[in-house]
């Protein structure tokens, strides 16, 4: 049942990367902290499956049309800022503020995009 | 460029650099700012995380944080699941894939919240 369970996730990791673009970490950091991984353990780790799923979904997006290289770029700046906050971030913060942050932003999130 | 613009994608940075999905942050504004298609968004964002994960994936496996033996199944399965996710990509309407994405970030956060409480 337990293995079960991980494949089954494993499996929506994908398939939420795929589908929606993003979320697949809210999937995957779960898995982790599951399988006994610490909550920055699981958030690293998750990152480090999300990379190649980013990457083909990113090339598929793009060879079915849906975007242009170009429209990115503008933001990827930022992005990249905000990366070494973030990473500094998980270098300081304890896991029990990130695990209560990590719910409440998955439900915000949710909200916004139910109101759409 | 513009203000919202700028917080939207560092946020996006931030929060995805730290696996919380963060792309959804960059996703609300282009949808809801510059009413890009949803997919077009989704795409976008895949793209802008790339630089983010590749510069995160490296400072976290140089302080151990990654857990090798436990991320290579997953990503295994991740990646069969990505395909059938491409499939149904394909054919589903934009309004529904929406609703999809924001029934399913409540409800794993909610899950998230149950969890702690106990």
């Amino acid at each position: 049942m337990k293995t079960i369970l991980k494949y089954t996730l494993s499996f929506t990791v994908g398939l939420v990367n795929s589908l929606f673009g993003a979320g697949g970490g809210l999937v995957a950091v779960p898995l982790f902290k599951r399988q006994g991984l610490s909550q920055k353990e699981a958030q690293a780790s998750a990152l480090s499956v999300i990379l190649p799923l980013c990457i083909i979904s990113a090339a598929i997006y793009n060879h079915l049309g849906y975007y242009k290289l170009s429209d990115a770029l503008g933001y990827i700046p930022f992005g990249v800022v905000g990366t070494f906050i973030g990473t500094a971030i998980m270098k300081k913060v304890p896991d029990r503020i990130l695990r209560k942050v990590f719910a409440a932003f998955m439900i915000y999130t949710g909200i916004n995009m139910l109101m759409r | 460029m513009d203000l919202y613009m700028i917080i939207s994608s560092l946020l996006a940075g931030v929060l995805g650099s730290m696996g919380f999905g963060g792309g959804s942050v960059l996703i609300i504004y282009l949808v809801n700012f510059l009413n890009l298609p949803q997919k077009q968004a989704q795409g976008i964002n895949l793209i802008f995380f790339i630089p983010c994960a590749i510069l995160s994936v490296i400072t976290y496996r140089k302080r151990g944080m990654v857990k090798l033996r436990r991320t290579l199944p997953v990503t295994l399965f991740a990646t069969v699941g990505a395909i059938l996710g491409f499939i149904i990509l394909k054919f589903i309407p934009t309004e529904i894939l929406s609703k999809l994405f924001g029934g399913f970030l409540v409800t794993f956060g909610v899950i998230q919240l149950l969890k702690k409480v106990r």
